[in-house]
């Protein structure tokens, strides 16, 4: 073998083993904060991640309802303003409350909302828990005979999973309006009228909870990501902001990621 | 409280030829150390002789290549995480910045460690926050943020925390870096105070020497991840005020200790192949086509 493909299969075979390490050691991190998470809830009630999983309740949801709301109702008034004019020949354009109903809530309701939450609280998570590394906390924490995973990681990823779940019904809801005041202003009355009717027919209820489930789902990623890369920052400022772009940009790929199996299981299992 | 002289006691901590590696490079070599009840021990080096990486090992939160770390009679490396949450809660650790939790306030955070370990209600648990705080002088400082206080303020807060379950053992790491004389001398005081009035043994990292021989009973110097002396502050006393013996260890020690521009430490840095080195550049040199013109 030549040099340069001894190098190529090297830097091949270096990638995927640095991958598999790299989810290796975020699913042993879920899997000791699921077992911090059963213990602390239901061996060892502590008061104390109790007050912090509401702090944080607060801090990655109650702060970004605005944000979702926002970024929702606009991809709303996308949808339909995008999807008004093919329907139109066809006679559809009442159909949008219907498109809208399913795209909202099955795909997009919770996507959206997981990449705003992402960015959001994912990123604060890990520049946190980055800087807590770096002033030596977690290394106190740990001499202080504290579990930094019972501390830290579970109030984040119960309060992440919890938020995303709530704030993903705001969202369904807001690109239902989106969709209503584009078809409103800009449409018109084959669009607006009936529209509410139309998207209570279509959806089902497994609209609405397969959509909740994806963001429970995602609200793991999201929140284990941003803990993991958190927890493993290096070398001072550097690391921390290393560490909150690579949570953002790995959320957002396992978010797309796991939409697209969800997808297809939903599809196979006819959900 | 003066060491025991008879050493008839069994060690508080022992260190038993630790070695420690980081990507090959060893950073510990078979590092022996004990410490015995009420001492205070003080271990000095240059930067980077490993003597940080030594006190991790000793605190748990690092484990050994080889050779074991033995606390209150237990071997570290066998414990469960249980066996060894109760090891960590008779010792306390003051961290180099303080590492004070900056999401509560000073008191909460003196606070924490009796809440998490204990059972006491929340007036008992303030009545002692504000007794460990007026030991080291930040009662009034109660209710400021980790962030509006002084680095001398944090050291000494994280001291109060440290303090907060009454540990049998309190490390400190570089106790003095970092502060200006008369914060450092304070520190130093509040450490010999600690040492006579309650008994605790204490070890203690530094490279500070004035702080160093202030505090000390004992002393250990650690070069290149070897422990290359351990004895009585008397005995680094007298080698650090007599006339250079021509043993190069002592040297060595002697130089560090009086903070000496020129000696065998010195000497080390500039033998590296600096020639070599560069001979070594000049070799896979080859003329550009710019220097050609």
């Amino acid at each position: 073998m030549n040099g340069s493909a001894q190098k190529l299969t090297a830097a091949v075979g270096g990638a995927v083993l640095g991958c598999f390490r790299y989810l290796g050691g975020m699913t042993l991190l879920l899997g000791q904060t699921f077992r911090a998470g059963w213990e602390s809830t239901f061996v060892r009630r502590s008061r104390f991640a109790r007050q912090s999983l509401a702090e944080q309740m607060v801090r990655v949801g109650v702060r970004s309802i605005p944000i979702v709301m926002l970024v929702q109702g606009f991809i709303g008034v996308i949808l339909a303003l995008q999807i008004a004019p093919p329907l139109e020949p066809w006679g559809q354009v009442g159909s949008i409350a219907n498109i809208i109903g399913v795209a909202g809530f099955r795909m997009l309701g919770p996507i959206i909302t997981g990449i705003v939450i992402s960015g959001f609280a994912g990123a604060s998570i890990a520049a946190e828990l980055g800087t807590m590394v770096v002033s030596e906390e977690i290394e106190a924490m740990e001499a202080m005979a504290m579990n930094p995973v019972r501390f830290l990681l579970v109030p984040r990823v119960i309060a992440t999973v919890l938020m995303m779940v709530l704030l993903t019904i705001v969202a369904d809801l807001m690109i239902g309006i989106g969709g209503w005041v584009a078809s409103y202003l800009a449409i018109g009355p084959e669009a607006h009228v009936g529209y509410w009717e139309r998207m209570q027919r279509q959806v089902q209820y497994r609209d609405f909870f397969t959509g909740l489930l994806q963001a429970g789902v995602f609200g793991v990623l999201i929140s284990i990501i941003a803990c993991f890369e958190g927890l493993k920052v290096k070398g001072g400022a550097g690391g921390v902001g290393l560490a909150t772009t690579m949570t953002v940009v790995y959320s957002i790929v396992a978010i797309i990621l796991a939409s697209c199996i969800f997808t297809i299981v939903f599809y196979r299992l006819g959900w | 409280m003066a060491p025991s002289d008879d050493k008839q006691t069994p060690p508080v901590i022992e260190v038993v030829n630790l070695v420690k590696h980081f990507g090959g490079r060893a950073v510990l070599e078979g590092v022996n150390l004990a410490i015995y009840p009420g001492e205070t021990m003080v271990v000095m080096g240059g930067s980077g002789c490993g003597k940080s990486t030594l006190l991790r090992h000793m605190i748990g939160s690092m484990w050994p290549d080889e050779g074991q770390v033995v606390l209150f009679g237990k071997n570290l490396s066998t414990l469960e995480e249980n066996e060894l949450d109760a090891v960590r809660r008779r010792f306390g650790i003051l961290f180099q910045s303080g590492a004070l939790f900056n999401s509560m306030t000073v008191g909460e955070n003196v606070a924490l460690p009796l809440r998490e370990h204990t059972d006491l209600d929340e007036r008992t648990i303030r009545i002692i926050t504000l007794i460990k705080l007026e030991l080291v002088g930040l009662r009034r400082a109660e209710n400021l943020m980790p962030s509006e206080i002084s680095g001398g303020m944090k050291k000494r807060a994280g001291l109060a925390r440290a303090l907060a379950l009454d540990p049998e053992v309190l490390f400190y790491d570089e106790p003095s870096a970092g502060l200006d004389p008369v914060t450092s001398a304070e520190i130093d005081q509040l450490m010999m105070d600690l040492s006579d009035k309650i008994g605790v043994t204490s070890v203690v990292v530094t490279h500070e020497m004035d702080s160093a021989f202030c505090i000390a009973d004992r002393m250990a110097v650690l070069d290149h991840g070897r422990m290359i002396s351990v004895g009585p502050r008397e005995q680094f006393e007298a080698l650090r005020d007599g006339e250079p013996t021509g043993d190069e260890t002592n040297d060595l020690i002697r130089q560090f200790l009086r903070g000496d521009s020129e000696g065998p430490l010195s000497e080390r840095r500039q033998q590296d192949d600096y020639e070599q080195n560069l001979l070594e550049v000049a070799e896979g040199y080859r003329p550009t086509s710019f220097s050609r013109e």
